[in-house]
């Protein structure tokens, strides 16, 4: 077996007394997308959130291509090639695409100096490739549609040659046609052997996306499953009952039956 | 895409003459309240407030709150504000007065108005500004202590700090060199002005030049050449009616007099001198260009405004936000110490209440130029022109001879007016932010 592009063991994290992410252990192979799924609450967030530097973990150890890696802050996670798209649109409303874009890692001038020009010219240019209906390059992303913002975030993690790709949510504010372009964007960075970590509510995306998913409830791992070989039901038992099915590998958070 | 606009950003043919021009139309609206504000004065003073003396005055007072304004425009895009602007210009005034008047010429013997004394001076001044204000940085960013507490305390910490250096002492007269950044006592005159424009009008055709060159190399859609041309000529010619307006403020024949007198030469009879260019204008021009660099063409600038538009997407960048708070904080103190320059010499001492409600002065200017409190929005060039707009209802009102506290009571009116027109532009344009 090759070894796992990403692999998180054991990660905690609490707030208070509360424990968000409780002794959770996941994996990810390249040209693989993996599920994180649970309720609202239930820790798949903080867990990704952890591998994306966004915030601190209290325990546990990540490993990328099976050497272990200080994932410490966002730009950690970036040496690494770790981009992450997030539910809330992490995008700055009053700057362009562009800006947007090069958000950290602006393209200068040999004196330094941040080329817009060359940035616009490289957003063109990968826009037409993702989104080819985007035009709207000097306005605000405040006055653009959900779906044109959201592509300008995963234009952002193609753009950086992103290995491993996390996703939150990212076609909740979507609408049909726009959900449809995203998916078909996973599928081709897929075939690109880009490994992508897709946390989602909806069953129905998961069971059409993903090729593994993992079930989290009250900051546990419930359990691991192909999901070619469960039903819609047996995930909707992971998350609402902790239940994991037969040809599962449960988790910590499982309910045991006697 | 459900709701992919058609509206193109890159429309083919410009509709009209003035949408060829692709003018920024806040700027045409804020000069325009200038215009309009100067015409009614004139009217009301029998032609003279709009004299070559008048906006000569006119320039070297609002030089000290404008200098002040383009670091309060960073500070506020930030989300953060800065109500200690006038004391830490106090401050930092208190320290270069006592540099110049105890510490070079007494303590290190160089005695008065000698050549080092006000670089001296001025360093130090800088110095104070720069290190106060990277501290009130580092309390807002790594203590987290919001900015409005932090710069309160600063606002009776300095002011006072400022009384206990001098003992609460009126300090002057200040160093002749130093005094040359006060505006009268020190002119470029007709000449220097004069070269002085040509380099900004050749800097502009070349700026302009630039960009459209630039445009082209990306295959990006340009404006046609003849507005280009239009817009050039409009620069060149505001540069040079300013400086021929300043040039046209005569020098007094016998102040003139004076000047050959101290050179040792003798005034040719019938000589006629202008002003010119004050140094403290020149220095605001400076600044100005110096922080619009920062702005539109650093990365620093970049992340001030996309930390201003939504701080956590600038975290998950990877943006330090609060290194960047301090920088910013840093870049106000310096731009205090400069104020503070400006302000002492202009009165040729350094006085106990220099800077007396500068912070609110200066924050109104940053606002009245179109900054949102709300942060990620605001220019260096709306803020100066607020600062100017708010001098010129000033002294306006006082040619007038309308009392001091009926004058503040139109100038706050006015600031809260001026930010409604702005809400109501903003959606009217649909910007959200």
């Amino acid at each position: 077996m090759t070894t796992p592009l990403v692999e998180m063991r054991d990660m905690q994290k609490s707030f208070g007394g509360i424990k968000a992410v409780d002794h959770v252990t996941i994996d990810l192979y390249p040209g693989e997308v993996v599920g994180v799924l649970g309720h609202n609450g239930a820790g798949k967030s903080v867990l990704m959130k952890m591998l994306s530097g966004a915030l601190p973990r209290d325990g546990g150890e990540i490993f990328i291509n099976g050497k272990k890696a200080v994932i410490n802050n966002p730009r950690d996670a970036r040496n690494h090639q770790i981009e992450t798209i997030y539910q809330y649109l992490a995008l700055a409303d009053n700057l362009d695409a562009a800006s947007n874009l090069f958000l950290g890692r602006e393209l200068t001038t040999p004196l330094g100096f941040v080329d817009d020009a060359l940035m616009e010219a490289e957003t063109r240019k990968i826009m037409k490739r993702l989104n080819p209906n985007f035009r709207r390059f000097h306005t605000p992303v405040a006055g653009l549609s959900g779906g044109q913002r959201q592509s300008v975030a995963i234009a952002r993690a193609v753009y950086f040659n992103a290995k491993i790709l996390i996703m939150d949510e990212p076609t909740a504010a979507l609408g049909v046609q726009e959900t449809r372009m995203v998916a078909e964007l996973i599928e081709q960075l897929k075939s690109e052997g880009i490994g992508i970590f897709l946390i989602d509510h909806d069953i129905h995306q998961v069971k059409a996306m993903c090729d593994r998913a993992n079930v989290m409830k009250n900051g546990q791992l419930v359990g691991t499953v192909k999901v070619a070989d469960v039903s819609e039901d047996d995930l909707l038992g992971m998350i609402i009952a902790g239940k994991c099915p037969p040809n599962g590998i449960p988790g910590p958070g499982a309910i045991q039956f006697a | 895409m459900t709701e992919t606009s058609p509206v193109a950003s890159a429309p083919a043919k410009p509709r009209n003459f003035f949408a060829a021009l692709e003018l920024d139309t806040r700027l045409i609206g804020m000069i325009g309240a200038f215009i309009v504000i100067c015409l009614i004065f004139n009217f009301l003073t029998d032609g003279r407030f709009m004299t070559p003396r008048n906006l000569f005055n006119l320039s070297i007072q609002t030089a000290s709150v404008a200098i002040m304004a383009t670091g309060m425009v960073f500070v506020i895009v930030t989300r953060n504000i800065d109500l200690s602007v006038g004391s830490l210009l106090a401050t930092c005034s208190a320290m270069m007065a006592m540099m110049q008047t105890v510490v070079t010429p007494e303590w290190l013997g160089l005695g008065l108005n000698h050549p080092l004394t006000m670089p001296i001076a001025i360093l130090v001044g800088v110095m104070t500004g720069l290190v106060i204000g990277a501290f009130q940085g580092w309390l807002i960013g790594y203590l987290t202590i919001p900015a409005f507490i932090v710069t309160l305390g600063g606002f009776l910490v300095w002011r006072n700090v400022s009384w206990h250096l001098t003992k609460g002492q009126t300090i002057g007269p200040l160093d002749a060199n130093f005094q040359l950044f006060g505006g009268i006592n020190g002119t470029l005159g007709e000449f220097w002005s004069w070269i002085i424009a040509a380099i900004a009008i050749m800097a502009s055709f070349y700026a302009l030049f630039r960009s459209r060159r630039n445009k082209v190399l990306h295959e990006f859609p340009v404006k046609p050449v003849w507005a280009e041309v239009i817009i050039g000529l409009i620069i060149a010619g505001a540069i040079a009616g300013f400086v021929a307006v300043l040039n046209a403020y005569e020098i007094p024949t016998a102040r003139l007099q004076r000047m050959f007198e101290a050179r040792g030469e003798i005034m040719p009879e019938g000589l006629v001198q202008g002003y010119g260019l004050p140094i403290s204008v020149l220095v605001l021009i400076v600044i100005a260009i110096t922080m619009t660099v920062i702005a539109q063409r650093t990365r620093l600038g970049r992340y001030i405004f996309a930390t201003g538009g939504n701080p956590e997407a600038a975290a998950l960048a990877g943006i330090n936000t609060r290194l960047l708070t301090v920088k910013i904080f840093a870049i106000m103190g310096v731009l205090c110490a400069i104020s503070a320059v400006v302000a002492s010499s202009r009165q040729t001492f350094h006085s106990n209440d220099i800077g007396t409600l500068d912070e609110l002065r200066v924050i109104a200017a940053a606002v009245i130029g179109g900054t949102a409190l709300a942060g990620g929005m605001g220019t260096i060039y709306g803020a100066i022109l607020g600062a100017l707009i708010m001098q010129s209802l000033q002294s306006g009102m006082a040619m007038v001879g309308v009392d001091a506290p009926y004058q503040n009571m139109v100038v706050g009116s006015v600031l809260v007016l001026a930010v409604f027109i702005d809400i109501v532009y903003r959606r009217r344009t649909g910007d959200k932010t």
